[in-house]
């Protein structure tokens, strides 16, 4: 009668013995739901093989991501070891507390230099310039394009884009082009469209997308180390910036009005429109048959020069943090120096994910790995990305507020959306004390 | 034990058997004062002092006693007027079209006709769905590609949802298919209990059927319509679900959206504590007008 009590209880207490040793070795990174992070969780499944570290990817949809990540920091819970975070939250996740420094392991492992400058600049360090890192540059990314080589390579249509425009058709040098092809390209009567943006203003899909433009016309959102915009975000530059996007916009096809990565492939995939942006983490699918009918007629490049020379992209991507409440702080130092390794960042890149590590973006293996492998090469050494301050959130909306009613809506001017926009930004910053 | 029981009344004995009435009554009554008090009474004194405070969750810094800062900065912000402008015209649209469409269904409905079981169960279906999964069935009807919107009222490629100014109906006309039924359940209510010998002594006086509903018919269902009224307005000012998913125009930046985006993107958590509370008095405000005009209607 007693005897299968007493086992039970000698069970329980092995199981009860056991658990802290088999959580020691358990770890859980955060991050949002979408292919990379499927290629992450096949990258750690090595770390476990390697090491016997159960590392669990833990997803959520993009639109809670933000939301329940902060939730999480605010209430210091420990679910989370690592976090892959958006590059802009480096300064709320920082001053919060929420995520552990990084400068000695990031200056010990010489991070400075294995990974690519400008990613190390805006998926790491903050403030800016300030030498202090807070993440490991994990998942590279940045808005670049898409095109449908059939329509652009199609004798008939080369003829004509020729005898109008005067140049010949085939991938935009600078932005002139874009808007020419573009309209080129437009035809509502054969549902042919010129170019799919992003226009969804609900967080930074908008505001991505107009960066492109600001920061190839040589526009500036802002000193970085002063906090001042009024003149740099509403130079003249920046209006023509604007300007040129609403143009792009009058090209896009019916109903673009709230459109981000998903409808910016379907445009693609559905023969809607010649060009079209996203951000290169969206590719793999373009390239896949099964995904895209269009696949083998679909080619990739970077985000073309401004009128005056200038070339730049918009951040997107993310890095990796260690969460400065979790439980197993030293076991996911030791994750991190296995990430980092030359090796393993290969592995990571033949997986799908987008290495940030320099020697790996410059092989000729990784750059001729894919189709648009070389145009993200490229984007890697131009990009370019938003203010990283804890106040991120309400600069975004503010610009969503001043750009969205101008692009989709032809409300006022250029000039003017972008006044209001200096002058809001202005009132943010002095609410924060960072300009006087 | 059995002793003690043969020593009480029926009554107690019946008591001790099961539970008494003072045990039921703290079996009920203590958890649920407890839970309002944990998860209603708490937050809402909480959010009241986080009001006055420049708290942001997002932070670990301590937050700092600012007065009434926060709610002048909200009511001097014009962007916060223009979601109270856009909420404002948004609920008159969405109400005044929910009781007439509500009304008129309830009116048909209110005669013998076939079947009037199953197009009632039917007319109820949407505000049966979550808000949530209309909005994206309504998304779908109104894409200018392939909606089924455009195709049977032959509009092309019109953008419901992308012009500016037509995305606020847009998004008003789902709030009126998915609750005018229940306007229409309450007026059928009401409808019902109109004393039949009123109609009868109007025909035998050849009273037409204009005079009819408005000496007869709208005065007696007036206050169950007006109650109907009160729900509506409070519930199309805290419309959020289906706008969110509709729509990112600012014109349909309706309060309880921005309220979201204060909160939990920005994670300005006392300033939009502080707007919480004004749009609270603003909607209790507009309640009490209507009460008033209930208590009168009932009067008459």
């Amino acid at each position: 009668m007693h005897r299968p009590f007493y086992r039970l209880l000698a069970g329980a207490a092995a199981i009860a013995l056991s658990a802290p040793a088999a959580l020691s070795q358990e770890l859980t990174i955060f991050w949002a739901e979408w292919d990379p992070a499927n290629y992450l969780q096949e990258l750690v499944n090595e770390y476990e093989a390697e090491t016997g570290v159960r590392v669990t990817v833990e997803t959520t949809p993009w639109q809670d991501f933000q939301t329940k990540a902060f939730t999480e920091f605010n209430a210091r819970g420990s679910a989370y070891d690592m976090i892959v975070g958006d590059s802009q939250w480096l300064g709320a996740a920082s001053e919060g507390g929420h995520y552990v420094d990084l400068t000695e392991f990031f200056k010990a492992n010489n991070l400075g230099e294995i990974m690519a400058p400008a990613t190390v600049k805006y998926y790491a360090e903050y403030p800016a310039n300030s030498q202090k890192f807070w993440a490991i540059p994990a998942e590279g990314d940045a808005v670049g394009w898409s095109y449908r080589k059939d329509w652009f390579e199609d004798p008939a249509e080369m003829e004509a884009f020729k005898a109008k425009y005067g140049y010949d058709l085939a991938v935009p040098q600078d932005w002139k082009q874009l808007i020419d092809i573009a309209e080129f390209f437009h035809r509502p009567d054969q549902d042919r469209y010129g170019i799919a943006i992003y226009t969804d203003n609900s967080y930074d899909g908008l505001v991505m997308g107009v960066e492109n433009a600001l920061f190839s016309y040589g526009a500036e959102l802002g000193n970085p180390d002063t906090y001042e915009v009024e003149g740099i975000i509403n130079s003249d530059k920046a209006v023509e910036a604007l300007e040129a996007y609403r143009k792009l916009y009058s090209f896009t096809p019916p109903g673009w009005s709230k459109t981000f990565f998903v409808e910016n492939n379907q445009a693609i995939t559905e023969n809607l429109a010649a060009m079209s942006m996203n951000y290169f983490a969206f590719f793999p699918a373009l390239v896949n048959p099964a995904t895209n009918p269009n696949a083998a007629s679909t080619g990739f490049f970077a985000n073309p020069k401004g009128p005056y020379g200038d070339q730049f992209a918009a951040l997107g991507g993310q890095g990796i943090s260690i969460v400065s409440y979790s439980n197993n702080i030293d076991e996911s130092y030791k994750f991190l120096e296995w990430f980092i390794r030359e090796d393993v960042q290969k592995r990571w890149a033949e997986l799908g994910g987008y290495t940030a590590h320099a020697a790996t973006l410059e092989s000729e293996e990784f750059r001729n790995a894919t189709p648009y492998n070389e145009a993200f090469f490229q984007t890697m050494f131009m990009v370019k990305d938003f203010w990283a301050v804890p106040e991120y959130a309400e600069l975004l909306i503010a610009a969503n507020q001043r750009w969205y009613p101008y692009i989709v809506g032809g409300e006022g001017t250029a000039k003017e959306a972008l006044d209001a926009l200096a002058a809001d930004w202005t009132a943010t910053f002095k609410k924060y004390g960072r300009l006087k | 034990m059995a002793d003690v029981m043969t020593r009480l009344n029926p009554d107690t004995r019946a008591a001790a058997r099961g539970l008494s009435d003072l045990s039921i009554r703290n079996l009920f009554i203590i958890p649920t004062i407890a839970f309002l008090i944990v998860f209603n009474v708490f937050p809402l004194i909480y959010s009241l002092w986080t009001a006055f405070t420049d708290y942001r969750a997002s932070t670990n810094a301590p937050s700092q006693w600012i007065g009434l800062d926060n709610f002048r900065y909200l009511l001097n912000d014009p962007f916060i007027w223009r979601n109270f402008t856009i909420t404002a015209k948004y609920v008159l649209i969405s109400v005044t079209g929910q009781v007439l469409v509500g009304f008129g269904l309830a009116m048909l409905l209110n005669r013998p006709i076939p079947l009037k079981g199953l197009i009632t169960t039917l007319l109820l279906l949407p505000m049966m769905l979550s808000p949530a999964v209309v909005g994206l069935f309504w998304k779908l009807l109104y894409d200018p590609s392939f909606g089924i919107i455009n195709y049977f009222l032959g509009l092309g490629k019109f953008e419901w949802l992308a012009d500016p100014q037509m995305a606020l109906y847009a998004v008003a006309m789902v709030d009126i298919w998915m609750w005018s039924p229940f306007v229409m359940l309450l007026s059928l209510a009401g409808l019902s209990a109109v004393p039949k010998h009123l109609y009868e002594a109007a025909e035998i006086d050849r009273a037409g059927s204009f005079y009819t509903f408005f000496r007869i018919t709208l005065p007696l269902v007036a206050p169950i319509l007006m109650i109907a009224i009160i729900f509506r307005t409070m519930e199309a000012f805290k419309t959020f679900d289906h706008a969110y998913i509709l729509s990112t125009q600012p014109t349909t930046e309706l309060i309880a959206i921005r309220l979201y985006k204060m909160a939990f993107l920005e994670w300005q958590t006392g300033m939009s504590s502080a707007f919480a509370y004004i749009v609270l008095i603003v909607v209790v405000a507009i309640t009490n007008i209507y009460v008033k005009y209930l208590n009168k209607a009932k009067a008459r």
